[in-house]
């Protein structure tokens, strides 16, 4: 792929960015309902102050001029004070932030150890009782909701056969001093085994709930790109040569069956964004979905719009990522 | 314009039933038809059908279990929630707002979308590039964010959520119709409409359309599943319907405060989304292969 | 010379949703040590699918359903897939007929060309270092083999860097890596520009020379098996129509569809008269009667044809599948 190729395409972002601020922006800017009103709440203040307040806010300009205030400000990760913390939105986001990518991260390494594998075995054995528990599997994945199956699980493993736990991130006995937020890293670079594998408990049943609909998907993609490149003329002349059956399958066919895989995983990890408001309602997990549904309830605007100006900003990104991954991974495209 | 009579369309009628006969012989597929026709009258007949008055609360009856559980009675076969409101006929009233709301939303959406992709298939240049930049920026949104912030913003109810996640469904058709717009219009038959004088919304209602149901049917029914789970999603997370309207969403939430003693306030809500959504995905893989095999292994 | 390759009676079927397509039907057929036979026919006349099942690769839902193939002594058939993988690419190799889509895109040429000599080459060296070198150095002398310039510096490259001849001549590489003693060549022409066609064919004959390998050669293309093949067979509707020294059956073709082939071909000499086609089309392969198969479209068809036809001795080293031979004598 060449630079200016990876240019054009980067350049090709700017207009979409710009398109999805600005609906982040209207979301919370036609908002019925006053933001002084809200910040004020029941206390009592003169009609000086309040005009002072409206203008702090920046809601005695124009749309536009708001639109571009937003736009600057974002640009140094300034989204304003949240009303419910009083503290930066920016602030209270990072807090919550590598909760979520934990778990993200954590269900997509789920989903991809699982789905590839299976799709595979899928394609290689089609029809057999694999492949079509493997598809009923698959259907079954993208028609669960998430929220019903987390509650199945936690009836499951939590309630019933008391081995996991029901919800948090790490039990309250476990004490890990913050390095990088990551509590599965925290922990290992604390040399502390025990709040480790408790950690690891805490994450199996959300990180198995988000990543279940990537899984199915993964593995419908695999399986039917595997067949496909199973077909293929190089696959034969492979077999010709003699090769073993698993150099067959494995270097000339997955690598190739990969390709799709790999950049459909990466667009729907965008998806595991959306995914993880509900897994974390769920579970209790303290990520920043939670804390923007929470914030909706609470009218805390300026976080919800962050929020959803950063995951937009994120997905959009992962597209990126995808689209460049697809080309890159594939010898064949000439850019 | 003036009355032009087409010779060439393409005899869509008899593929059309070809493909129903396809669909027809899938026995998986025709199966799932049936479930669905099962939750449609349910939704219609729902007042005639429960046996209860869903938003009748007995503290009496409080999560008293399903009718083969000890406790149970046959009056009220799965149980009662925490308020002691019949399970069963909270699930047949919230197959309403379910059913209602998935199509509504891709009722809307799909035409929306058709009128959006024919314009940006068929007269290309400053029309395309417009529609396809606000496709663009809408993809760039996570579905599930975009309704939470409309959500947000119109606050709860019934009309808002169809109007939160129509605001971002009729991407998905647009992008259908487009593409396949593109494609059909270079056809033969669609020049010869134009050199016989027919005009633009003749050519794009009366030659392009038709042919290009198929794709766009078999996208909604797909979609529709996932409007349907993406309501329920809401609906859990508080800012769907309100209470005490019954939705699958919100009975599976209220759920969640007895898992450790009721198990089936949850279970039965969310097995009915279950059942719902892989009947309409299983019939829409066997529209799909019947109907658009392109697609289909 | 001694047989190398001996196929007796074989028959491929392939199951469709339809019904039981028999692609090949019955055909037997010997190649000697060194020889170079031309396969003619058809698409759809049965030659790939002929040589893919001596090969051990007809995949599902075809299967191979009788006959026997004796290559060098040993039973193909009769043997394990493991045994076969031992045989392909080493005893019998295989050219397809688009490099383009034969050579995986993923891969580069170096490693597409040396897991063949690490799959089947037991006198590499046992030492790491050494054999790596030897892997190399038998990868630049095979692409100097084949004519491609500068070997040495192209192995690191993806197939879609080289032209369509020069990847033809690296599948030709790949294929004659552990000089097998059989090479079938699928189409080696068809996918290829005029000019390069012949150089590719050149090549293939001057290595089959300077290695006394024997090749078979499925083509379409009667003039190729003319200028390259010592004898030639005809297949029609999964059947061998006839067959025998390339020279008789190009100056003197007994069966008729040999005839109607030889005769739909453009040839200098015969400017400015009319190309004659064979008129109708290939019958269709599922539930075939069994009865001469060329029956519908033959010029010399009479009732009594609608009988199966046996090969019969058409002279010496010949044989046809007609029973009009001394109409066409």
């Amino acid at each position: 792929m060449s630079l200016s190729r990876l240019l054009e395409r980067l350049l090709q972002l700017i207009p979409v960015l710009l398109g999805v601020s600005a609906i982040a922006f209207l979301m919370m800017a036609l908002t019925p309902g006053d933001p002084v009103q809200i910040i004020i709440g029941d206390q009592s203040i003169t009609p000086e102050q309040e005009a002072e307040l409206r203008r702090g806010l920046g809601l005695d300009r124009s749309l536009l001029e708001r639109f571009f205030i937003f736009l600057r400000n974002a640009l140094q990760f300034d989204f304003g004070t949240s009303y419910y913390h009083r503290r930066p939105v920016s602030d209270v986001i990072a807090e919550r932030l590598p909760a979520t990518i934990e778990l993200s991260l954590v269900a997509l390494i789920v989903a991809l150890v699982t789905a590839i594998p299976l799709g595979v075995l899928a394609a290689i054995r089609k029809n057999s009782i694999l492949d079509r528990l493997a598809t009923v599997g698959s259907l079954l994945g993208v028609s669960l909701p998430g929220f019903w199956f987390g509650l199945l699980l936690i009836m499951l493993f939590a309630v019933q056969l008391q081995i996991l736990p029901v919800s948090g991130r790490i039990g309250y006995s476990s004490e890990v001093p913050t390095i990088t937020g990551f509590l599965l890293i925290d922990t290992l670079l604390h040399r502390d085994l025990a709040a480790f594998g408790d950690a690891l408990r805490h994450i199996l049943l959300p990180a198995i709930t988000l990543g279940l609909p990537m899984t199915a998907i993964l593995m419908r993609v695999t399986r039917a790109s595997m067949l496909e490149v199973l077909r293929q003329d190089y696959v034969t002349f492979a077999d010709a040569k003699g090769l073993s059956r698993r150099r067959v399958l494995f270097r000339h066919a997955l690598k190739n069956a990969l390709i799709p895989t790999v950049s459909v995983a990466a667009i729907e990890t965008g998806s595991l964004l959306g995914g993880n408001m509900i897994v974390e309602a769920v579970f209790g997990w303290p990520g920043l979905g939670r804390l923007v549904v929470e914030s909706i309830f609470l009218r805390n605007y300026p976080l919800v719009q962050a929020a959803v100006l950063l995951y937009a900003v994120t997905y959009v990104l992962l597209n990126f990522v995808a689209d460049i991954l697809y080309t890159v991974l594939n010898p064949r495209v000439k850019l | 314009m003036t009355d032009v009579t087409l010779a060439h369309t393409p005899p869509a009628d008899s593929l059309f039933r070809r493909n129903l006969r396809d669909f027809r012989r899938n026995r998986l597929a025709m199966a799932s038809v049936i479930v669905v026709l099962i939750f449609v009258i349910m939704t219609v007949a729902a007042p005639l059908i429960a046996p209860h008055d869903p938003n009748q609360t007995d503290l009496f009856r409080r999560l008293q279990p399903p009718a083969w559980m000890e406790g149970g009675d046959w009056a009220f076969v799965l149980g009662c929630d925490g308020l002691g409101r019949d399970i069963l006929s909270r699930i047949i009233y919230g197959a309403r707002i379910s059913i209602f709301i998935g199509v509504v939303v891709i009722v809307l959406a799909t035409g929306v979308g058709i009128l959006a992709g024919l314009a940006a298939g068929y007269f290309r240049g400053w029309v395309d590039v417009v529609i396809g930049r606000v496709v663009d920026i809408l993809l760039g949104f996570p579905y599930l964010i975009f309704a939470i912030g409309l959500m947000a913003m119109m606050g709860p109810g019934l009309f808002n959520i169809v109007l939160a996640l129509a605001y971002k469904e009729w991407v998905i058709p647009c992008r259908v119709v487009r593409g396949e717009t593109l494609a059909v219009r270079e056809l033969e038959y669609v020049e010869a409409a134009r050199a016989l004088g027919a005009g633009s919304g003749h050519i794009m209602w009366r030659e392009i359309l038709p042919n290009i149901m198929s794709p766009v049917i078999v996208v909604a029914t797909i979609r529709m599943a996932n409007v349907i789970i993406l309501e329920a999603s809401l609906s859990f997370l508080g800012l769907g319907v309100q209470p005490p309207t019954a939705s699958w969403g919100s009975m599976v939430s209220d759920g969640r405060a007895f898992i450790l003693e009721a198990w089936w306030v949850s279970t039965f809500p969310g097995l009915a989304i279950v059942l719902l959504v892989l009947a309409i995905n299983v019939a829409s893989q066997g529209l799909r292969d019947a109907f658009d095999p392109r697609f289909s292994e | 010379m001694t047989v190398l390759l001996e196929v007796t009676n074989l028959r491929t079927e392939f199951t469709a949703r339809a019904g039981l397509v028999r692609a090949v039907d019955g055909v037997s057929l010997q190649i000697s040590r060194g020889e170079c036979l031309g396969v003619v026919g058809e698409s759809g006349s049965g030659k790939s699918v002929t040589f893919s099942s001596i090969m051990g690769l007809v995949r599902p839902p075809g299967h191979v359903t009788q006959g026997t193939i004796f290559f060098d002594g040993r039973d193909l058939r009769g043997m394990s897939a493991e045994e076969m993988r031992g045989v392909r690419g080493r005893d019998i190799a295989m050219t397809m007929q688009d490099a383009l889509t034969a050579l995986n895109p993923a891969l580069t040429v170096g490693e597409q060309l040396a897991e063949v000599l690490i799959a089947h080459d037991e006198t590499l060296p046992k030492g790491r270092a050494a054999r790596r070198a030897a892997i190399r150095d038998r990868c630049v002398e095979m692409l100097g083999l084949v004519g491609i310039p500068s070997p040495d510096s192209r192995l690191r490259q993806y197939p879609h860097e080289f032209s369509g001849g020069m990847r033809q001549r690296i599948m030709i590489a790949i294929a004659l890596a552990c000089r097998p003693k059989l090479l079938i060549a699928d189409e080696p022409t068809t996918a290829l520009d005029v000019t390069i066609q012949a150089q590719v064919l050149e090549l293939i004959s001057d290595i089959r020379g300077q290695m006394g390998m024997a090749v078979a050669l499925i083509t379409h293309d009667l003039g190729v098996v003319a200028e390259h093949c010592d004898r030639v067979m005809v297949m029609y509707a999964g059947q061998v129509v006839e067959e025998g020294p390339t020279d008789d059956v190009i100056s003197h073709p007994r069966h008729p569809y040999t005839r109607g082939l030889l005769a739909s071909i453009p040839r200098p000499a015969l400017r400015g008269q009319p190309l004659t086609p064979i008129k109708g089309q290939v019958p269709n392969l599922m539930g075939l009667a069994p009865q001469c198969r060329f029956h519908s479209r033959c010029p010399l068809a009479q009732p009594d044809c609608l009988v199966e036809v046996p090969m019969l001795s058409a002279g010496p080293g010949r044989r046809a599948r007609c029973l009009r031979l001394e109409e066409t004598s």
